[in-house]
C-alpha cells in the first residue's frame, strides 16, 4: 500500500476500513472542518466531528411512513443506515439567518449594514449520499437563479466539500433509483465512497471526484482500483437498486398539471395536519420568511430570515384573508412544487427521492402513493 | 440494472449553469428620502423618494419595488412614476395594514428603505400599431400610470389610447388631476364609473365592466392592459372576451404576499410561476387556465 499512486481526478483507489480515521484526518489536516454523520436522540444527524469523534460503526436504520427506528447491530459496517431527519440544508442556509442590520439616526432616519462579510468556514461533509448532492444540485439553482443569488450561500457552498457514500442498504423509504439521482452518487461528490465487505475484507472504494478529494487521497494509505473492486462495487448498487421498494410513477410532471382537481386530494387532505414537517426535512423545500429584532430602545433592528413551511395559512396570506385556505390546497401546493412546477422554475424536480418527507410525517402521508392514486384515477390523459 | 450503473451523470443534476452576475445582496435595502408627500382619495397616499446618493433609479414601467419601515417590514409597492425621470420615485400605497399604515405615518425627510426594481414590466411593445385599452378601478391606477404616461410620450405609436376607470364613489377618484389632464387630450378617450352616487349625479353610474361593454375601440386590433383586484378580474376578462378581444392580447398583473421578490422566498407563487420575477405582469392566454382552479 503506498500514498504514492498518484490517484488522479476520475480514478478510484481502494483503502481499508481501518483507514478510514486517517481519512477523517486528512480532512483536516488539508484544512476542513469534518461534518458527519453521528447516532444521536435515536438518529442519524450530521453533526460536526471533535477531535475525538469517528463515524458510527453498526448501525442500521428502519424506516417506514411515519416510523424511525435506529438499531445498533453487532456487525462492523459503516455505511447501513441512509438519510436522517436532517439533511444539509440547515449548513447552508440556517433555520434562521441575519440578513442585516438597520440603526436609527436622528429624526426619522437610519443606515443599514450589510451582515457580517465573515467568510464561510471550510467544511468536508462526509456520508452524504446520492440524494443529497442532487438536492444540493437543486438548491444551487434555488439560491442562484440567473438573476439573483444568495451571497451567503454562494460563500458555504464555494467552500464545502462531499464525500459522499453509496447506499448499500437503502430504507424502505427510498426511491432514488425512479427520480433518476441514486443510489449511485453520479456527480457532485469530491469523493465518493462504496462499502465493500465479505467475510475477509473489508474495504472502501473511493471514487475521485475532483482535485479537492484527489489531495485528501493522497494523504491516506490506499492503492489503485482494480477491475473486480469495481466490479464488487457495480454489485452493491444493483443489489441496492433491486431492493428499492417504492418508486415515483414516471410522467408525474405533466400528469400533476392535469389533475388540479382531482378528487385525492381531498382525501390525502382528510389524513394531513398541516403540521408542515415533510417541508423542514426535506432536503429542497426553500420558503422562508423575514422578521424584525428589533432592540428594546428600538435604536437597532436585524432582519432575519427563518424557514417557512407553504403548510401555513400565513404563507399565502393577502390583504383580507389567505389564499389557500383549505388544506387540501396546500397540500396539493407542496406537492405540485416538488414534482411539477419545480421543473418550469429550475428545470429539474425539486424531489430526489430521499423519503424523509414519508419517514417524518407523524400521518405517514407517502408522495409516491399519493403519486400513484392520482395517475390510477387520472382526470385528462394526455393528449395524444 | 446496468443502466443505473453506467448512466452519465444525468445533466439536470450537473453544475452547469452560470452565476448571477451581480452575486450583491438581494436583500440589502437602500435608505432613500422621502421628499414629498401626498393625501389621496380613498385612503391613500402618495410618496416621492429620493436616492441621498444621488444615483438615478431607472425601472420599467409596471415593475414594482419593495419598501421597507424601519422596525415594522417590508412589502411590494408598485412604481407609480415616470420611467422616463429616474431621479425621483413615485409610489402611491394604500395603507390596509401594519406595514403600509406605519408607512402612512411617515413624514417628508423621512428614511425608508428601497429595494428593486422587481418584476418584468408592461408590454408596451406589444401593443405598437393598435388601440391600447386601460381596464382599472380606484388604487389600481397606480400601476398603470407610468405607463400610460409613456403611451402618451409614444403617442404616435398606437391608434385609439383609451381609459376605462372605476371609482368607489363620486369624489374619491385616484390622481384626479391626471384624469382632467387625459380627458382634456383629443388623442385619448377616458371613461370613468363611479360604483355607487348619490340621486341626481349626471356622471356614469356602474361597474367597470359596463365600462368596457360599450367603450370605442376596435376589438381585434387593441391590447388592453388590466389592473384590478383579482377578485374583479374575471368579470373584465369576460367583459373583454365579449367584446372581441383575444386572450393573447390582454395583460393584467395579480398579487401574491412577499417576502423576497428575489425568489428565494417561495411565497409568490402561482402554478409554475414566481410572480416576483415570472409577474407580476402576466398575459391572460397564458394563465387563463389556472384561473379556473380555486385556491391554487
Ligand atoms: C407586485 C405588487 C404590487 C403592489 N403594488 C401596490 C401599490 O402600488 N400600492 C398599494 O397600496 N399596494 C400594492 N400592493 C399590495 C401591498 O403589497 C399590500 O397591501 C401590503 O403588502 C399590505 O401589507 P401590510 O403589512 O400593510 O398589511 P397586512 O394585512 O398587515 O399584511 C401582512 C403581510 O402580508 C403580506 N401581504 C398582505 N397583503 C399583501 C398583498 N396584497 N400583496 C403582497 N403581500 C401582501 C405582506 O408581507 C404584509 O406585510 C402590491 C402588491 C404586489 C404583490
Ligand atoms: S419531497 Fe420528500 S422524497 Fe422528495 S426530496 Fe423532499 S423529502 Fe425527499
Ligand atoms: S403531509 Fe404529513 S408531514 Fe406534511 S404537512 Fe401533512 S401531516 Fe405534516
Amino acid at each position: 500500500m503506498s500514498a504514492e499512486t498518484g490517484a488522479l481526478v476520475g480514478d478510484s483507489a481502494v483503502l481499508e476500513a481501518t483507514a478510514l480515521p486517517a481519512l477523517i484526518q486528512a480532512l483536516r489536516d488539508e484544512g476542513y472542518e469534518v461534518i458527519g454523520p453521528t447516532a444521536r436522540d435515536g438518529a442519524i444527524v450530521f453533526s460536526e466531528y471533535g477531535p475525538a469523534d469517528s463515524l458510527p460503526v453498526g448501525y442500521e436504520d428502519s424506516q417506514e411512513g411515519g416510523r424511525y427506528r435506529l438499531i445498533k447491530t453487532a456487525g462492523r459496517r459503516v455505511f447501513d443506515y441512509v438519510v436522517g431527519p436532517k439533511s444539509l440544508k440547515e449548513w447552508f442556509w440556517p433555520p434562521r439567518q441575519p440578513l442585516w442590520t438597520a440603526r436609527r439616526g436622528g429624526r426619522g432616519s437610519y443606515t443599514i449594514d450589510p451582515p457580517d462579510p465573515k467568510v464561510a468556514p471550510r467544511r468536508a461533509f462526509v456520508g452524504v449520499r446520492a440524494c443529497d448532492l442532487a438536492a444540493m444540485a437543486v438548491n444551487d439553482r434555488t439560491f442562484d437563479n440567473g438573476d439573483f443569488a444568495d451571497p451567503a450561500y454562494l460563500k458555504r457552498r464555494d467552500n464545502a466539500i462531499f464525500i459522499s457514500v453509496d447506499c448499500a442498504r437503502p430504507a424502505a423509504t427510498c426511491f432514488c433509483a425512479s427520480m433518476n439521482t441514486g443510489p449511485r452518487s453520479s456527480s457532485g461528490f469530491d469523493l465518493a465512497l462504496t462499502e465493500l465487505e465479505d467475510a475477509d475484507t473489508h474495504v472502501f472504494l473511493v471514487r475521485i471526484g475532483t482535485e479537492a478529494g484527489a489531495k485528501v487521497v493522497a494523504r491516506v494509505p490506499h492503492r489503485l482500483s482494480v477491475e473486480s473492486d469495481l466490479e464488487r462495487a457495480r454489485a452493491v448498487v444493483t443489489q441496492a437498486v433491486a431492493r428499492m421498494e417504492r418508486s415515483m410513477v414516471p410522467g408525474i410532471d405533466a400528469l400533476l398539471k392535469r389533475n388540479f382537481t382531482h378528487p385525492r386530494w381531498t382525501t390525502v387532505a382528510e389524513r394531513c395536519l398541516s403540521c408542515g414537517n415533510c417541508t423542514m426535512v426535506c432536503p429542497t423545500c426553500f420558503c422562508s420568511d423575514v422578521k424584525d429584532h428589533t432592540s428594546l430602545t428600538g435604536d437597532v433592528t436585524t432582519r432575519v430570515r427563518s424557514w417557512d413551511s407553504c403548510f401555513t395559512l400565513d404563507h399565502s396570506y393577502v390583504h383580507g384573508g389567505a389564499l389557500r385556505q383549505s388544506r387540501m390546497s396546500r397540500y396539493r401546493q407542496w406537492m405540485t412544487h416538488k414534482l411539477s412546477s419545480w421543473w418550469d422554475q429550475f428545470g429539474v424536480s425539486g424531489c430526489t427521492g430521499c423519503g424523509r418527507c414519508i419517514t417524518w410525517c407523524p400521518v405517514g402521508i407517502d408522495i409516491t402513493e399519493e403519486a400513484r392514486a392520482i395517475a390510477e384515477g387520472d382526470l385528462t390523459q394526455a393528449a395524444e | 440494472m446496468d443502466d443505473v450503473l453506467l448512466q452519465e451523470p444525468s445533466l439536470a443534476y450537473a453544475h452547469t449553469h452560470t452565476r448571477a452576475q451581480d452575486a450583491a445582496e438581494p436583500m440589502l435595502p437602500r435608505p432613500f428620502m422621502i421628499e414629498r408627500r401626498r393625501k389621496e382619495a380613498g385612503g391613500c397616499f402618495t410618496l416621492w423618494l429620493r436616492d441621498p446618493t444621488g444615483q438615478p433609479f431607472n425601472f420599467r414601467v409596471g415593475q414594482f419595488n419593495m419598501l421597507y419601515v424601519y422596525g415594522v417590514g417590508e412589502v411590494p409597492i408598485s412604481i407609480a412614476g415616470d420611467a422616463s425621470d429616474p431621479s425621483l420615485l413615485m409610489h402611491t400605497i394604500r395603507g390596509v395594514g401594519a406595514v403600509t399604515d406605519a408607512m402612512g405615518r411617515l413624514k417628508v425627510g423621512d428614511t425608508i428603505g428601497v429595494r428593486g426594481p422587481f418584476g418584468n414590466g408592461w408590454p408596451l411593445d406589444a401593443a405598437v400599431g393598435q388601440d391600447v385599452f386601460f381596464v382599472t378601478s380606484t388604487v389600481g391606477l397606480a400601476p398603470l400610470r407610468g405607463l400610460i404616461l409613456e403611451t402618451l410620450a409614444r403617442r404616435e405609436e398606437f391608434g385609439k389610447v383609451v381609459l376605462a376607470y372605476g371609482s368607489r364613489g363620486i369624489h374619491d377618484c385616484l390622481y384626479e388631476n391626471d384624469l382632467h389632464a387625459w380627458r382634456a387630450r383629443f388623442d385619448m378617450t377616458v371613461y370613468v364609473t363611479a360604483h355607487s352616487a348619490p340621486i341626481g349625479y349626471r356622471g356614469q353610474v356602474g361597474s367597470v365592466a359596463h365600462l368596457i361593454e360599450r367603450a370605442e375601440f376596435d376589438p381585434p386590433n387593441t391590447v388592453a392592459f388590466v389592473c384590478r383586484s383579482e377578485a374583479m378580474l374575471p368579470a373584465a376578462f369576460a367583459a373583454l372576451e365579449a367584446r372581441g378581444v383575444a386572450p393573447d392580447r390582454f395583460y393584467t398583473t395579480m398579487e401574491r404576499n412577499m417576502k423576497c421578490a428575489v425568489g428565494f422566498c417561495g411565497h409568490c407563487q402561482r402554478g409554475p410561476t414566481f410572480m416576483c420575477r415570472q409577474g407580476p405582469v402576466y398575459r391572460y392566454s397564458d394563465i387563463q387556465h389556472l384561473f379556473a382552479v380555486r385556491e391554487l
